[in-house]
């Protein structure tokens, strides 16, 4: 069973209608139960990374997200979703991730238009059951202020060129985040929702 | 890198397109989530809904066609025309819309913007401002804010107001000339590049469009980040395909349209 983790911020139906449309059901849920119980997680989240942390932590979701991810089963973190993974961010102040991965959640530097938002393209660094079908420099939908830094070589497993070259795509073992809509990047991103429903473990 | 936009823009009204022709026997060039579909088979990189409904069932209208466009179409949308109140926007945003754009109601209560911003974050909320150029003595272009559908003047510098936008919290401005509207002879391009110019949020240009050399102006001397239009798609002067395909060809990096097996 796919579930939908609600952390109060984000377009969670239109994840469920993405996984839909690919032939897969996902069940939205706030409840550390239904996390629990889950064979894959997918994190969602639009807005501020501080404000998602105190969400899920009010919603007592926090603990059963890490160990359903040192368990090995497949996640899936979209937008803040990914950020969350990491150590920190230091939007709207310092906040602690899940700390997962190791690295930091940045502020794209002056010089470029803030927020990122359109299609802009990933650059793979290595090849995953994720990927499947996806070309190289294949665009996707972006939108966000702050990026992440990971600090692990290996788990970069694309990046994204926008004022700097930063990690769109994290991944260690079954554990994924990407920084980009995949509900919002039409077929490619449909593909991926496909992919982690189906190829990932 | 980050691709120029292009954007389609729909007018709709009690739930139905104002604007369009019948392009087929079979599809209903009145269903705006009809349109929405083929514009997204074509590669437009966004939607903009303006609902010109002015009706008392009208949230009801407008959460009814963002629940069929979230569920049907897989690329962002906005949804703006007539957002009034901090419960509009919650209607468009929590129905499953990207961004909510918000004219007339943030000049008369500016907060609007930054509590849509607070709730939802920035790249939610979208300033719209019309605009009419004025001379000043110099003889240099200033422009003026309109409100109301461009019919009433506010004396507001729009380059200001722009600026203040972005203070408040909006992610995003879309600047819509009024003297350009409608004409087809192409965007206030110096408007576009004065405000892009001013601040360091993505500009959507709107108005004037008549076809892609249009919005290649905008968009490279412009400074536009996005470029919408609205009559040259309806009423296929052009197609979504031929604008990026001319985009491309003068060095404008635009995303093509991928098919993949589901």
């Amino acid at each position: 069973m796919i579930v939908i983790v609600d952390c109060g911020m984000g377009n969670l139906r239109s994840v469920q209608k993405g996984f839909e449309r690919v032939g897969h059901a996902a069940a939205i849920t706030d409840r550390p139960e239904d996390v629990d119980r889950a064979d894959r997680v997918v994190l969602p989240g639009v807005g501020a990374f501080g404000d998602a942390m105190v969400n899920l932590k009010t919603a007592g979701l926090v603990e059963p997200l890490i160990h359903s991810i040192s368990s090995g089963r497949p996640f899936l973190g979209i937008c803040v979703g990914l950020q969350l993974l990491f150590t920190e961010s230091s939007e709207m102040g310092r906040h602690r991730g899940f700390g997962v991965l190791p690295g930091s959640v940045r502020r794209f530097p002056h010089g470029v238009r803030v927020p990122q938002i359109g299609w802009n393209q990933i650059r793979i660094h290595k090849q995953t059951p994720l990927l499947a079908g996806i070309p190289d420099d294949a665009f996707f939908y972006f939108v966000h202020s702050y990026y992440v830094d990971a600090e692990v070589e290996t788990d970069r497993v694309a990046t994204t060129d926008y004022a700097l070259d930063y990690t769109s795509i994290a991944g260690r073992g079954a554990t994924y985040g990407i920084q980009f809509h995949p509900e919002k990047s039409q077929d490619l991103g449909l593909r991926i929702l496909k992919n982690f429903a189906e190829r990932v473990c | 890198m980050l691709a120029k936009r292009i954007i389609p823009c729909l007018d709709v009204k009690n739930g139905r397109n104002v604007r369009g022709v019948k392009f087929s026997a079979d599809r209903d060039a009145g269903d705006p989530v009809e349109l929405a579909r083929r514009y997204d088979e074509e590669g437009a990189d966004e939607l903009v809904f303006y609902d010109i409904t002015a009706s008392a069932e009208k949230r009801d209208i407008v959460s009814g066609l963002v629940r069929q466009v979230s569920e049907q179409v897989f690329i962002p949308f906005t949804v703006g025309g007539g957002v009034r109140t901090f419960d509009d926007i919650c209607t468009i945003i929590e129905g499953g819309a990207e961004k909510a754009s918000i004219n007339s109601a943030a000049v008369r209560s500016p907060e609007l913007i930054t509590r849509g911003a607070a709730r939802f974050g920035a790249q939610a909320i979208v300033g719209s401002i019309d605009a009419v150029r004025r001379g000043d003595p110099a003889g240099n272009p200033v422009w003026e804010v309109m409100i109301d559908g461009g019919r009433t003047p506010t004396g507001r510098d729009a380059l200001a107001w722009a600026m203040e936008l972005v203070d408040r919290g909006a992610g995003e401005l879309v600047l819509n000339s009024i003297d350009a509207d409608g004409t087809r002879e192409g965007y206030d391009v110096e408007l576009n590049r004065a405000v892009a110019e001013q601040v360091d949020v993505p500009i959507v240009a709107s108005g004037g469009s008549g076809g892609p050399e249009h919005m290649y102006q905008v968009l490279q001397e412009g400074k536009a980040s996005a470029a919408l239009a609205a009559s040259i798609f309806h009423y296929r002067h052009y197609s979504i395909p031929q604008v990026k395909s001319y985009l491309a060809s003068r060095g404008v990096c635009v995303r093509p349209r991928v098919r993949v097996d589901l």
